[in-house]
């Protein structure tokens, strides 16, 4: 996985409350076996026309926001289905950390294995970071996972949590499949236990 | 003396295998469910990582959300990247030894269905699948919840989850409901309440009079819909009627081993005085037929409503909201919703596509016809709720009402197969979700109960079933 360590980067205003995950990656974009190559059907239902050419109103086509890596949107982003599509195409386009007031749980935990940041801040703050990145080019931001740090454009510094395990695993591109094979027989230990506890469970096929 | 725990908190207890430092748990997973296009990716991690599976006897694969729904479904495919993903599926499952049931296979169906029917759903288990509605397990008293793949292939390769301890959200419907409302109903009705964010971080058990009362399949309908609601997992306590229900099922717990797993499944209730972070309670007589207007299963409203005025929201974003969803839906303010015309109906999906969804449909549309203005379709949700409805001479209610009598899968509930709507169609589903582009770009849902459904079909537009 890509290591995130701090970046500085445009951020796009994106004031949708209840991004869901259909509009972030449409359905007939999940038939493929790989991970890579979503990112130009990120939003494909908001982001092109029927023809395929691209909404003039969509804030990603705008020339400033072209090169954003945050967006900043509304509460509950990420609801609706577990689709890992969703982080892979905002990711692959180039986005690499949301702000909003609140995700939604899957959506939150597969971004972080996926080397993207989701943050989420009191709204009345994200509604200041919105207004903030409505100045286009000029909405640069630093995000300093090391320092748990957001800058805004104007120099004012503002404070963010993330779980200490994730952040952790993000700074250091760690995949969590290899942390938790090492811990192998602690799993074998559990499962001696559960099959004399409930044999049941052992013994179906 | 142990402090009294929820339902919820014994079964995250009773599967903790370490505590970590950060305040996550490595939890372990009994039971994983796996489909066509969640899973590729994470079978390909493996293989890239020379990895394999820590317990393959614990993993179902079935095919389900782009199968075709149409009798020649074996020649059918629509496109090749479907095929490509139920190929790799097939091919993924045999590479490794993975229970694999097929799409022609008489047991095929949306996994949510396919789990339970097959007892491969059991109280007091973990259960995940690379799918929201994996909550739909919770009906049994299961841990059930939706992962992305790359949980997926962590699941795969170690049996466990990294996460970290949910709150307690109780929702309370105790009383009677009145004629008409389903657990479809009382679903949305909780969704209006709580929000579609109001579970977000939160496991919701459901108490109450209306949900023992409820059938397996009306609990799992509720239980199906909890994700809606924000919350990952749904349960309901385990009871006799669990216990009727898993009894003699192929991958059921037989004999002793059946009577012990019925005693540890009984100790499993929460204790008396157990504590809940949050705690909602809803009069069931309180709860009309539901309809969605808008583009979040949040938009609902009792069928004797009105579609909303934003002028008359408080919050600018949620005025900015709705104007957002009836630009979209092609509705106007003030609207009542009994004549909002639709085009298609849509019966199937996990939240309603079982025996029971079945029959409440056919009791509607016995001797009717469908209004010529609307197309309907029926999907069941698996080959043995499909074998069981024609046993019982339901096919040939729903054809001679003019219905398209299908094979199962999930079909028009998201569109990924050759079922969807046009641009601007409406459509009255029993599926979950009214998203923007849900059933097809452009599409336009609404969402409500299987007899809401049928009743729409015969009038041709939405309609109140107590008034049918
Ligand atoms: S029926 Fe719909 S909600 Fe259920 S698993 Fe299939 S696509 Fe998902």
């Amino acid at each position: 996985m890509d290591k995130f360590t701090k970046i500085r980067a445009v951020a796009a205003p994106l004031p949708i409350t209840n991004v869901d995950t259909d509009m972030i990656i449409p359905q007939k974009h999940l038939r493929t076996i790989e991970r890579t190559g979503l990112g130009k059907y990120a939003f494909s239902n908001i982001r092109y026309n029927d023809d395929g050419s691209e909404r003039d109103d969509f804030v990603l086509n705008k020339p400033a926001y072209r090169n954003a890596e945050i967006l900043i949107a509304g509460e509950n982003f990420g609801c609706g289905s577990s689709r890992e599509h969703a982080p892979w195409a905002l990711k692959d386009f180039g986005i690499k950390a949301i702000i909003a007031p609140s995700f939604a749980d899957i959506f939150h935990g597969n971004c972080f294995k996926n080397g993207l940041l989701p943050i989420a801040l009191p709204e009345d703050i994200v509604d200041e970071m919105m207004k903030d990145a409505e100045h286009g080019a000029n909405a640069v931001f630093t995000i300093d996972l090391e320092n748990l740090e957001i800058t805004r454009p104007d120099g004012q510094v503002v404070k963010f949590e993330v779980d200490s395990f994730r952040q952790h695993c993000l700074i250091n591109g760690l995949d969590d499949i290899g942390l938790t094979m090492v811990k192998g027989d602690k799993i074998a230990a559990f499962e001696a236990k559960q099959k004399a506890q409930q044999p049941w469970l052992y013994s179906q096929r | 003396m142990t402090n009294p725990r929820t339902l919820y908190d014994k079964i995250w207890d009773a599967h903790v295998v370490e505590e970590q430092q950060s305040g996550n748990s490595l939890l372990y997973i009994d039971r994983h469910i796996i489909h066509e296009v969640t899973s590729p990716q994470a079978f390909e991690g493996l293989r890239l990582a020379g990895r394999g599976l820590r317990r393959v006897e614990t993993i179902l694969a079935v095919p389900d959300h782009n199968v075709p729904t149409t009798a020649d479904r074996e020649t059918r495919i629509d496109s090749i990247e479907s095929k490509n993903q139920l190929d790799a599926l097939e091919r993924n499952a045999k590479e490794f030894g993975v229970d694999y049931i097929p799409m022609m296979d008489a047991r095929q169906g949306i996994v949510h269905i396919v789990g339970p029917e097959q007892g491969f759903t059991l109280p007091g288990t973990t259960i995940v699948c690379g799918d929201s509605h994996t909550s739909t397990h919770g009906a049994f008293g299961a841990l059930a919840f939706g992962i992305g793949t790359s949980e997926v292939e962590h699941v795969m390769a170690t049996q466990t989850l990294i996460l970290k301890r949910s709150k307690n959200l109780r929702i309370d419907v105790s009383g009677k409901l009145g004629l008409g409302v389903t657990a479809k109903d009382v679903a949305l009705a909780i969704i209006g309440k709580i929000g579609t964010a109001g579970g977000t971080g939160s496991v919701i058990e459901f108490t109450g009079s209306v949900f023992r009362d409820l059938s397996m399949e009306g609990r799992m309908t509720v239980c199906n819909m909890s994700i809606e609601g924000g919350a990952r997992a749904g349960l309901i306590a385990p009871d006799q009627k669990t216990y009727d229900y898993i009894k003699g099922r192929p991958k059921a717990p037989k004999g002793a081993e059946f009577e012990m797993a019925v005693n540890y499944w009984n100790s499993l209730k929460s204790d008396e005085g157990a504590k809940y972070d949050k705690e909602v309670f809803i009069d069931a007589a309180d709860i009309a037929p539901q309809v969605t207007w808008g583009t979040s299963p949040e938009d609902v409203l009792p069928i004797t409503g009105v579609v909303p005025n934003p002028a008359d929201a408080q919050d600018p974003d949620k005025k900015a909201s709705i104007e957002r969803a009836l630009a979209y839906m092609g509705l106007e303010p003030g609207t009542r919703l009994t004549d909002i015309k639709v085009d298609k109906v849509f019966i199937g999906s996990c939240t309603n596509g079982r025996i029971e969804d079945m029959r409440a449909v056919a009791e509607v549309v016995r001797g009717r016809k469908i209004n010529p203005s609307v197309e309907g379709l029926i999907v069941p949700g698996s080959g043995l709720v499909k074998l069981q409805a024609e046993q019982e001479g339901l096919d040939q209610v729903f054809i001679d009402a003019g219905f398209d009598w299908r094979e199962p899968g999930c079909s028009m509930c998201l569109a990924m197969n050759a079922d969807k709507l046009l641009p601007g169609q409406r459509c009255a589903s029993t599926s979950n979700r009214n998203f923007e582009g849900r059933q097809g770009p452009k599409s336009r849902t609404h969402l409500v109960s299987p007899a809401m459904a049928a009743a729409a079909a015969i009038t041709g537009r939405l309609t109140d079933i107590r008034e049918l």
